[in-house]
């Protein structure tokens, strides 16, 4: 579904990623963790199409498109979803409104009919119950003034209502408290499916106990150097990325292909 | 092109030339504001009120005051009429009444007639023409006090509440360039009244015109006015218009300005908090392209003790337009706890847009809660890429972000049907090529 190959991203004169390859198929669930600043988040926006970053070699591909090729809308509209690590806020935009242009703008790409506002309204309400959010909420403008988990579960009410293919949450853990972990992970995982991905990039093994996923990948330095399967993320839990540095590192750039 | 001299020298003749007829009060006020225009001159870019906008392309041009109103159909006017043909409307053409075109139905309590009959008779509220509206110091409202040709003078009698809007319209039509017209209104509320009134200004034919009005208010104890000023002048006019207001105790103006249209343009709205507990919301909003220059001054004078302003004014450019803004806001030593609160902010839509704004207090009371703020922005790349990664197209999040930013001051225009027209208008001017044909 999603094919990364030696990929390389500047922003203005710093190169972020130093030759990423990533394949994560049909079904797949694949985490990605590592450092601070590692370029984890970059990785995430460039799927997602950001402007800032530019792609100075390798290609991606996404159902055998050139990903790199298409504006961000496109993505969007062809069911890549990125959760953001820090969720943009957008006042003066309803919450309704601004999920409901895109579901819209998704389903005209495709060729759909748009929603009549009322029957939305309906669709909308549901998917705030799944993370447990106040529907009062849809009358607010997008994350203006949301508290820190409000946001990200904000993240997850769009991700659940636009219903990609790809999903990539980017942290979508941090800052959300002990149930409202379990509420998102429940929410992700009914969104699961053989026809549908995720990438998750996380700090914390805990969320990988509730979405469990195929592959660990750590990324550090702009490139991965370890790839392995969920006990992976045990042991970085355990002993650190310094451990990663000193036990037996992979080839740098290795892929999900065990 | 003139000299500024032969402009002034133009509008001297004009004067000159006016019929005789009229009430000696009235004649002596003319006088006075000629006298005061003659003196004063146009303003130039070095009197401080005038220090952004140059009115050079009105005062090198000799426009004609007009003397008589072109024909206008009355289909012409429906586009303007906020879907609302029903309420009571005088409609001047080239600042002349345009008895068909309007309909005041006649109600008990409320007065509502044109100015014209009363500069003759001597009827019109002498104690209030001309003594609101500063015709000493601001060089245009002089003019318009000499040359004024008609405009309305309402009056809502003491506990009267007008349900329904009045509303003024003045309409530039005359099928040769530069025509000018001088609209004189007077809007009295007694103690206790309460009444809305709109001015809508719009042109159309494409020549060059100018419109010069001024409009007076008094509000009496208690009293409440809603005030809607609706600017759509034609793309290659000018406009220069005065609002002022003097309030008495506990009384409220709400007033926003709407400017779009005019090559150049200048609203002033003034108002003296000058009754205990008296207050008011001068709210607003510009949007201009291409060439457009738009201007505004407010002044609030709070001159008594607990009198309150707010105060939010929003401006979008595009292309190469220009936009200014200036706030005043005056605490007098008297005005303890005085509560004011004013805001400016701007959207530039492309490189070349300029704003200048200038918030300007001036307090002498020391028990007082004042804040202002301005902030001149472009398009936030980040929200627009948040948008855009959720499936908007990159015009959609540019019109949902554009309009997000004016949805709030548009939403405290005080009159639905004027709130509803306006708020598509934006829409519309931001969804429509308009703003990109012209921004370069
Ligand atoms: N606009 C920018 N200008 C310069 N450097 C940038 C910019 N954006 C990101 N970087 C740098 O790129 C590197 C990678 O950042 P990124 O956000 O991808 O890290 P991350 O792995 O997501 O980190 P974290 O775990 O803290 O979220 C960092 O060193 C960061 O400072
Ligand atoms: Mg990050």
């Amino acid at each position: 579904m999603l094919e990364i190959k030696g990929l390389r991203a500047n922003i203005g004169e710093n190169e972020i990623l130093k030759g990423v390859d990533l394949t994560v198929r049909k079904g797949e669930v694949h985490a990605i963790m590592g450092p601070n600043g590692s370029g984890k988040s970059t990785l995430a926006q460039v799927i997602a199409g950001h402007p800032a970053y530019e792609i100075t070699a390798g290609s991606v591909t996404y159902d055998g498109q050139d990903l790199l090729e298409m504006e961000p809308e496109e993505r969007a509209q062809a069911g890549i979803f990125l959760a953001f690590q820090y969720p943009v806020e957008i006042p003066g935009v309803t919450n309704a409104y601004f999920l409901r242009s895109a579901y819209n703008a998704i389903r005209k790409a495709r060729g759909e009919d748009e929603v009549d506002p009322l029957e939305f309204l309906d669709v909308m309400e549901e998917k705030m119950k799944l993370v447990d959010m106040d529907p009062a909420m849809l009358n607010r403008s997008v994350n203006a003034g949301f508290s820190g988990g409000e946001k990200k579960r904000n993240e997850i009410v769009q991700l659940a209502v636009l219903n990609p293919r790809l999903a990539i949450l980017d942290e979508t853990d941090s800052g959300l408290d002990i149930d409202a972990l379990r509420i998102v992970a429940d929410g992700v995982n009914k969104l699961r499916g053989p026809e549908k991905s995720a990438i998750v990039v996380t700090h914390y093994q805990r969320l990988l106990n509730y979405i469990v996923p195929d592959y660990v990948h750590v990324l550090a330095g702009g490139r991965f150097v370890r790839s392995g399967g969920k006990e992976l993320a045990v042991e970085l839990e355990e002993h650190g990325y310094d451990w990663i540095q000193s036990h037996a590192p992979e080839t740098a750039g290795a892929g999900s292909r065990a | 092109m003139t000299q500024p001299e032969t402009a002034v020298a133009h509008y001297l003749e004009a004067f000159d030339g006016i019929d005789g007829g009229e009430a000696d009060r009235i004649r002596e006020l003319r006088r006075a504001g000629m006298d005061r225009f003659v003196a004063l001159g146009f303003p130039t870019m070095k009197n401080e009120d005038w220090h952004y906008t140059s009115v050079a392309p009105i005062a090198t041009r000799s426009f004609d005051r007009t003397s008589f109103p072109s024909t206008v159909p009355s289909t012409d006017l429906d586009p303007f009429l906020f879907d609302s043909p029903e309420w009571p409307r005088l409609v001047f053409v080239d600042g002349w009444l345009a008895p068909e075109l309007s309909n005041v139905p006649p109600r008990a309590g409320i007065d509502v007639s044109n100015l014209r009959p009363s500069l003759v008779d001597g009827s019109v509220d002498a104690a209030l023409l001309g003594t609101i509206a500063d015709h000493d110091t601001v060089g245009f409202t002089a003019l318009n006090t000499a040359l004024m040709q008609d405009g309305a003078v309402i009056r809502i009698g003491a506990n009267v509440e007008l349900e329904t809007p009045i509303h003024l319209v003045f309409v530039s039509a005359q099928p040769v360039p530069l025509a000018a017209s001088f609209p004189r209104n007077l809007v009295v509320l007694e103690r206790g009244a309460r009444a809305s009134v709109i001015e809508s200004y719009f042109g159309l034919r494409d020549e060059s015109y100018l419109t010069v009005p001024v409009t007076e208010i008094s509000l009496g104890e208690g009293a409440r006015l809603e005030h809607v000023k609706v600017q759509n002048e034609s793309a290659v006019a000018f406009h220069v218009g005065t609002i002022e207001a003097v309030q008495q105790r506990g009384s409220e103006l709400h007033s926003f300005s709407y400017a779009a249209g005019a090559e150049l343009s200048r609203t002033n709205v003034y108002t003296v908090l000058n009754g205990p507990g008296s207050s008011c919301t001068l709210n607003g909003m510009y949007m201009v392209s291409g060439v457009q220059h738009v201007d505004h001054q407010t002044r609030i004078v709070h001159a008594q003790p607990n009198t309150t302003s707010r105060e939010i004014y929003k401006g979008i450019l595009d292309g190469r337009s220009h936009g200014v803004f200036n706030g005043k806001v005056y605490v007098r030593p008297e005005a303890q706890k005085t509560d004011g609160k004013q805001s400016n902010n701007n959207l530039l839509l492309s490189d070349h847009a300029r704003v200048d704004t200038k918030p300007q207090l001036e307090i002498f009371a020391d028990d007082v809660k004042c804040t202002h703020g301005a902030t001149v922005g472009r398009l936030d790349e980040v929200a627009l890429f948040y948008m855009k990664s959720r499936g908007l197209d990159a015009e959609q999040a540019r019109t949902l972000l554009i309009y997000a930013f004016a949805a709030d001051v548009l939403e405290t225009i005080p009159v639905k049907p004027v709130r509803d027209a306006l708020e598509a208008a934006v829409f519309a001017r931001v969804r429509g090529e308009e703003l990109q044909l012209t921004s370069e």
